[in-house]
């Protein structure tokens, strides 16, 4: 087939296409947010699952039905989605399913730089991690080959690098005659039970060790022969680096990084007179390596912060640990020029709130000029947090606690947040400020279950926030435009910061965005 | 084709069109049958942030992020944007800035990422049918008049 130049999502995106995947689902997140959308237009069936748990479990229900599915988060959103995954590695899968999670090492864009091939390990199920956008195309359609052979979940591990580097890609012939969906009862596969579960932990150990087998003789693994005086065992984009920073080196590029070719690692290093591990993140392989006895050297503590580069490598090989030089900052990223946002956290910073607040575009109110958001964990964090201060401060310290959360983190946490509310209610009650700007706006304007509309933008049923929150029985409910009607929302606000009651005020102002995307007028209700 | 690689680096400000012009610029190097990487970065630094992005060409390239001192091009859509680059300049480096672009001449300043390609075009032995090719079809056809009288003024500056 003809060669593309693709980013990394894309080559993803066109991999499950020709793998023949009958389903993606999952929630955006920079920098995995683009695969679902590309897969759409490809001509994929996609969707936008209310968080990475939902989207987990939908790809597991379509691959009970014997076909291919899979789903894609951010590595934080694996958190969300864990339960699926560890148990899914129990029960296994008919058809195929991939978890396809991209780590953000160096935060361009995220909360942490947790290390996904940990997960891997704790769940046990295989892992594969692409260097380009080849192998994106590549170890995708492979994962729904392994998925699929030995009837277990797969990681595909992507990286801000892989994510959004463009690389040339050739494709092959997409798979053809797959089986047609279909239900099998199988109740002790698919019901995990302690009884069934025993069993099926034994029969996941039996995989993980014949694919094991597999990777060390069969794997996607690439050995490239240079300098008997080096070997550089290396995975992800790193490798990339690598072969620039060490052009002569002896290189062992591993693609699948769960079960470690533990084998051949150690073969490799004993073929050169210096071998060293550079990954991304965690010293995972090197651990390993050193824990099956191959000596090894490993890149110092300071190396695990932040991407790697070519520069680095070449640090790295040297063995030069001093102080790196500090890039000099740039202009920080902020709330658009219009944001109803900003208008919103002015007030909460008049009102000197304690805000406890959450993950989207408003997040950036933390930051100066506005330093209006007090704590920020995990997606739907600002109700539980918000709540737990309310609890214990002193009650006029209390009553200045207010939880902030967008509409999409809302539908993706904030529920079971709400429901806490209404159930645990502090001393002095609680206000919670939804901030509805009809869409997910940080990651790009995607759609969710409040918006109305489905991934492809046609219309779907509309999840009614007010409805929503008079079910859990608050009393006081408002809804308000915060740039038509600063006035009132701010007098609203005040009101409610009085009472020791439960408050929940919709703060609801199209992103401006959002509204220049889909020809809205501002200040509308989108349905 | 000789075996050297042309890093060039693209740096603004969300909004003014960076990825954009990577797309472009990489496209047309990729249809001249080069081997292309890009690198860019998407999402927190977007909102209007400092951004750059990395579009290296030649006939075999490894790392899609341009390594230190080897950058061949630097194309500033904002002159202040450069202190956060000049580590990644060596003596050679090639500095286009804004400052080149007539702003009387610049119909419409949204097309200035589009002028600075133009103006980069000129260091750059690549036909100007390709980058019109490239241009036209990436680029939304009302308006497109406005992008192109850009690329001209760029490539003439």
């Amino acid at each position: 087939m003809k060669r593309q130049f693709l980013m990394g999502n894309e080559a993803v995106a066109l991999g499950a296409l020709h793998a023949g995947a009958a389903r993606g689902a999952g929630y955006p997140g920079t920098p995995s947010s683009e695969i679902l959308d590309v897969f759409n237009r490809l001509g994929g069936k996609a969707e936008w699952a209310p968080n990475e748990k939902v989207a987990a479990e939908v790809a597991l229900g379509v691959s009970f039905a014997g076909v291919r599915a899979f789903t894609t988060m951010k590595h934080v959103g694996l958190n969300v989605a864990a339960d699926v995954l560890f148990t899914a590695a129990y029960s296994g899968v008919d058809g195929a399913l991939v978890f396809i999670v991209a780590d953000d090492p160096g935060l361009a864009s995220s909360q942490d730089e947790q290390d996904t091939r940990r997960y891997a390990v704790a769940a046990g199920v295989p892992l594969v991690e692409p260097s380009d956008s080849q192998e994106a195309y590549d170890f995708t359609r492979l994962a729904f080959e392994i998925s699929e052979r030995w009837k277990i979940p797969v990681i595909i591990k992507l990286t801000t690098r892989i994510c959004h580097s463009g690389t040339i890609v050739v494709p092959r012939k997409p798979d053809r005659d797959l089986p047609k969906a279909h239900f099998e009862r199988n109740i002790p596969y698919h019901v995990m039970v302690p009884g069934h579960a025993r069993p099926a932990h034994h029969r996941l150990r039996k995989k993980l060790a014949e694919i094991a087998e597999w990777n060390e003789t069969e794997g996607p693994n690439q050995k490239i022969s240079g300098s008997k005086n080096l070997g550089i065992l290396v995975s992800g984009v790193a490798y990339q680096h690598v072969r620039e920073a060490s052009p002569d080196a002896s290189v062992f590029k591993i693609g699948m990084s769960y079960p470690l070719p533990v084998r051949q690692m150690l073969d490799f290093a004993a073929t050169v007179k210096r071998a060293v591990v550079i990954e991304e993140n965690d010293p995972y392989m090197a651990d390993a390596v050193r824990a099956a006895g191959g000596i090894i050297e490993s890149a110092p503590e300071m190396y695990r912060f932040g991407e790697l580069d070519v520069k680095r490598v070449k640090r790295i090989l040297a063995h030069d640990s001093t102080p790196e030089a500090v890039p000099p900052r740039g202009k920080p990223p902020q709330l658009c020029a219009g944001c109803p946002h900003t208008v919103t956290f002015e007030i909460l910073k008049r009102h000197n709130c304690i805000v406890a607040g959450d993950i989207g575009c408003y997040t950036l109110a933390a930051l100066q000029p506005l330093a209006a958001m007090d704590t920020q964990i995990c997606m739907g964090a600002s109700l539980g947090v918000g709540l737990g201060l309310r609890h214990v401060l002193p009650r006029e310290e209390a009553k200045r606690v207010v939880s902030v959360i967008g509409d999409s983190t809302f539908v993706h946490s904030g529920l079971t947040g709400l429901a806490e509310m209404a159930y645990n209610v502090p001393p002095t009650g609680h206000v919670l400020l939804i901030l509805d700007n009809s869409t997910t706006a940080m990651t790009g304007q995607q759609e969710h279950p409040g918006t109305g509309r489905l991934l492809d933008h046609s219309p779907a049923n509309q999840l009614d926030y007010e409805t929503v929150v008079r079910a859990m029985n608050v009393p006081n409910i408002g809804v308000f435009d915060p740039v038509r009607q600063p006035g009132e929302f701010e007098k609203a606000l005040a009101e409610a910061l009085e009472k020791d009651e439960l408050t929940v005020l919709i703060v609801r102002r199209p992103c401006i965005l959002a509204v220049a995307r889909n020809g809205v007028k501002p200040g509308t209700t989108e349905g | 084709m000789s075996d050297k690689v042309t890093s060039i680096k693209i740096a603004g400000l969300g909004g003014m069109g960076v990825l954009k012009s990577t797309q472009i610029l990489a496209e047309v190097f990729f249809r001249q049958g080069f081997d292309v990487k890009k690198a860019e970065v998407h999402g927190m630094s977007q909102r209007g942030g400092s951004i750059c992005s990395d579009v290296r060409f030649g006939k075999k390239v490894f790392s899609p992020m341009v390594p230190a001192g080897a950058l061949n091009f630097l194309v500033l859509f904002q002159d202040d944007q450069f202190p956060l680059y000049e580590a990644d300049c060596s003596p050679g480096t090639v500095i286009l800035k804004p400052a080149a672009i007539d702003p009387a001449k610049l119909e419409n300043k949204r097309a200035l990422n589009i002028a600075m390609l133009g103006l980069l075009s000129r260091h750059l032995d690549i036909p100007v049918e390709v980058w019109l090719n490239v241009l036209h079809e990436a680029l939304p056809e009302k308006g497109y008049a406005v992008n192109e009288s850009a690329f001209e003024l760029g490539r003439k500056s």
